[in-house]
């Protein structure tokens, strides 16, 4: 197909609905950490970004959020003629800028704190991380505590950056700075907002 | 002139343009990743003033779906003008139920108070919020304030609070108490009184804030350490009440003072209207109910 | 007996009816047209436009009328009509050199190029109220001037030739105009975002906070450089195409205060300037809005902040009315049972402040029987 069809088509059907049930879902797996909030396909983006990453970005991203693409997303031009035609939102010049990233391949990703902390005045000013992930289940199990959940919750999203846990740790020591993630998986959602201590089940 | 209405304006579904929407999404993400800290956010003109509600309203137009059922509080109750006004307007602009019944709601806005009825996963509190920063009236700038929350620096909030307790033998503060959420921001919880401090503790729902004019958004999430600010010899009490309620006989819910004449009498009854209604249909019956109330010469004014 | 208020939603429709009936009035009058108010009450429906952040006379002549003519409110209508527009994009910066005139006067100057423009003003009329208006009597056709106009520069342009007075704003090359209705608000802010607010600031408190400056609470010495009335061409850059589309033209004041400065520290002694610009026709306003620019400006020329005016924080977070009434106003809303905590600690408080006097008291009998 086309990239310049490819562009126009594949966005929600129903813009205002489809914005709202997908933007309950990521609100609600962030008031939750470690909570699997399930999700329809409200998007069609082109390969190799992901119907659930794609449809993310498409509640949360506009003219208003530089975005930040993976190099495994930057190579398509399909994607970012997608993503420019929906969301309309500006590619990011470098991470640090983004307020939202893009994430296709997170094991191959760039260090955490590579991306916008926030400061200590505005730590809102921060990037929010969406990684696609295959599944919640298949990968190293994470024991998760902190706000949202009531003892402890577990999530085990596969392929996840390396040194994930260590670098997560140092996310947490930035508080109040520091990234949240979307974990976008084929069917369903979860989140760890900077305040979710995890607690690996294995060292 | 004939009274033809023209197209002269017309206004989005659910009031708010999707891109506002985003935008208040984007706040409220935030919000719930730093618990306690105060969202600057691009907050608009509602089509109801500034100080009536309109972060709340901004907060629910933002979140609010076609399968929501929406209960909207002033004061604890369901039938206060404001509230009224305000179900109305999302009964408006977007379709959606409402009701008055605490439990069945999925969303419940509110001003001044926590429902009674203990909040379940799932729902969401919205808050109406004049004034989100805790620290202005001790600090009129929000230069200062932020340099506050920043560095954590709330000696003057601690001064302030002993001040009273040097010059009152208490803390003087009975509404919109300060709270330390997860041990690092100091939040204001809204004008709520200090009795519903508690509830906000390792609450099972989600509490939203929206300060439409000061132009805040925050968050606590479900089960978020909220404590009341105190010293060790004067601790953090709520207010107790010396009677129940004159129609439903609850104890240990917060309760308004009803001037009943001119000469003194008063009465105290539920400020959450939800609750003392559904008591009553449940057959609890306090001494002033209508089934059982005395004559009106021989009601006894309380205390 | 104690009866649940009950019945609020009717309560608040019948209320609004009455609001419709006293809004019409007397049925026998005719109705007022949106016509009538653009046309007569043209500066009451520009003072909307300008304070509703939104040009469009007739729905500010329509806020007017649904008002009641209560200005605020009708400024309020309009913003919550504004905010919920989607937004195209921003237009080129408006070229108010270039402006189609229609009054333009300096204080600075007996005369310049292009010459004091007296046009519509009230300035020398005397303010004796006209019956002939009250009868509707017709009105004369204004006179035309004969040759076209000559070019009229701004008359900072004719002082800046002189190196006397300092250019025009120093923005960063990359710097992008920010927009206040769609960012929050953060303080210090640049000049940029401050005139914007400003602009749309409530004219009576920029008003008395100017005529603070001149009696001395932050005085800055202003003289009106110039005061223009006119039409502004807007154009707007579309990225496919090479030119500048033409939007049409809109009716704006600008004011450029000249203000004397002694030179401090940080800069030369030059004159300093002052800014206002807003829609339709209002000296007042932009003047005052100048008055405001220059005293909030005094950190940039290493002025001692010493009086109100000049205190971005305290200007900017209370010159928005809409913001203002809706927060005095709110007081109507019940706060019962916030009272009700109050009253129950005052209680409290009396009665231990009671206890302690009489136990005073009997220490003092029993001493005295003693
Ligand atoms: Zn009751």
């Amino acid at each position: 197909m086309e990239i310049a069809t490819q562009s126009i088509e594949g966005g929600f059907a129903d813009p205002v609905f489809n914005a709202q049930t997908v933007f309950r879902a990521v609100m609600d797996a962030m008031a939750q950490p470690g909570s699997v909030q399930p999700l329809p396909a409200f998007a069609h983006p082109p390969a190799p970004l992901s119907a659930m990453a794609g449809a993310v970005a498409l509640a949360l991203c506009d003219n208003d959020t530089p975005l930040w693409l993976d190099p495994a997303l930057q190579i398509s031009a399909a994607v970012k003629s997608w993503l420019g035609f929906h969301a309309g939102a500006p590619l990011a010049n470098t991470p640090a800028d983004a307020h939202f990233a893009l994430i296709a391949a997170p094991a191959e990703m760039m260090a955490l704190d590579g991306f916008s902390q926030g400061t200590q005045d505005y730590p809102d000013r921060s990037t929010t991380l969406i990684l696609q992930v295959s599944d919640l289940t298949s990968g190293t199990p994470l024991l998760l505590q902190g706000p949202g959940i009531e003892k402890t919750a577990t999530i085990a999203p596969a392929r996840m950056p390396r040194h994930f846990v260590e670098q997560w740790k140092q996310n947490s020591q930035r508080f109040p700075r520091g990234v949240d993630i979307i974990l976008a998986a084929a069917d369903s959602i979860a989140c760890l907002p900077r305040t979710t201590r995890i607690k690996t089940m294995e060292a | 002139m004939t009274a033809q209405p023209t197209d002269i304006a017309t206004y989005n579904f659910a009031y708010l343009d999707e891109q506002t929407k985003r935008m208040i999404r984007r706040a409220i993400l935030k919000g719930i990743a730093i618990p306690g800290y105060q969202v600057p956010f691009a907050s608009r003109e509602m089509p109801m003033p500034y100080g009536w509600g309109t972060g709340g309203v901004q907060v629910t137009a933002s979140i609010i779906g076609p399968d929501d059922v929406l209960k909207v509080i002033d004061q604890g109750a369901d039938d206060t003008t404001n509230a009224v006004s305000i179900r109305a307007f999302f009964k408006k602009v977007a379709n959606v139920a409402v009701t008055t019944e605490t439990a069945k709601a999925t969303i419940i806005q509110t001003r001044h108070r926590i429902p009674e009825h203990p909040l379940a996963a799932g729902q969401v509190l919205v808050y109406q919020v004049p004034i989100p920063e805790p620290l202005r009236f001790l600090e009129p700038r929000e230069t200062e304030t932020r340099k506050m929350h920043a560095l954590e620096e709330y000696g003057l909030m601690h001064v302030k609070l002993y001040e009273d307790i040097a010059r009152h033998g208490r803390i003087a503060t009975t509404y919109a108490y300060p709270v330390k959420v997860e041990g690092r921001y100091v939040m204001d919880p809204s004008p709520t009184p200090k009795f519903d401090n508690p509830k906000m503790h390792n609450s099972p729902a989600l509490q939203l804030f929206g300060a439409g004019r000061e132009k805040r958004i925050y968050a606590l999430p479900p089960f978020t350490e909220v404590v009341s600010l105190d010293f060790e010899d004067h601790p953090f009490e709520v207010q107790t009440f010396d009677q129940p309620c004159a129609l439903c006989a609850a104890e240990n819910v917060y309760l308004d003072e009803v001037i009943l004449d001119d000469h003194g009498g008063h009465m105290f009854v539920c400020s959450d209207t939800d609750h003392c209604e559904k008591r009553r249909e449940e057959g609890h019956r306090g001494h002033l109910a209508p089934e059982t109330r005395l004559a009106p010469e021989k009601m006894e004014p309380a205390q | 007996m104690y009866v649940a208020v009950k019945g609020g939603e009717a309560a608040i429709a019948n209320a609004h009816r009455l609001l419709a009936d006293r809004r019409r009035g007397d049925r026998s009058v005719p109705a007022l047209r949106l016509d009538q108010i653009v046309e007569q009450l043209a500066l009451g429906v520009d003072r909307v436009m300008s304070e509703g952040s939104l040009y469009d006379r007739e729905l500010a002549a329509l806020a007017i009328v649904q008002a009641r003519g209560d200005m605020i409110e009708a400024i309020f209508l309009v913003r919550a009509y504004r905010t919920t527009l989607p937004r195209f994009g921003y237009t080129r910066a408006v070229e108010t050199g270039a402006m189609l005139v229609e009054r333009r006067v300096s204080a600075t100057y007996k005369d310049l190029p292009g010459g004091q423009l007296l046009g519509p003003t009230f300035d020398y009329t005397h303010r004796l109220l006209d019956p002939e208006l009250a009868a509707g009597g017709d009105v004369e056709e204004p006179l035309r001037r004969e040759n076209e106009a000559e070019a009229m520069p701004r008359v900072s342009a004719i002082l800046a030739r002189e190196g006397l007075i300092e250019p025009d704003g120093d923005m960063p090359r990359d710097h992008i105009p920010g927009d206040i209705t769609r960012e929050p608000l953060e303080f210090p802010m640049a000049r940029d975002i401050r005139l914007q607010a400003l602009s749309r600031g409530d004219e009576g408190f920029l008003l008395a906070l100017g005529y603070s400056t001149q009696r001395g609470y932050a005085r800055n010495h202003p003289f009106v450089g110039e005061v223009r009335i006119g039409e502004v061409e807007l154009e707007l850059d579309v990225p496919e195409l090479p030119f500048a589309v033409p939007l049409g033209s809109i009716r704006v004041t600008e004011c450029q205060m000249v203000n004397q400065f002694k030179g401090s520290a940080k800069a030369p002694p030059q004159f300093t300037r002052g800014y206002g610009l807003v829609f339709g026709q209002s000296e007042r306003k932009a003047m005052a809005m100048a008055l405001c620019d220059r005293a909030l400006r005094a950190t940039e020329f290493g002025e001692d902040v010493v009086a109100a005016a000049q205190d971005e924080e305290f200007v900017i977070s209370h010159s928005d009315n809409v913001q203002a009434t809706g927060f005095v106003e709110h007081l109507k809303l019940p706060h019962y049972v916030d009272f009700q905590a109050e009253l129950d600690l005052v209680r409290r408080m009396r009665a231990e402040h009671d206890a302690r006097e009489n136990a005073g008291k009997a220490e003092e009998k029993r001493e005295a029987a003693e």
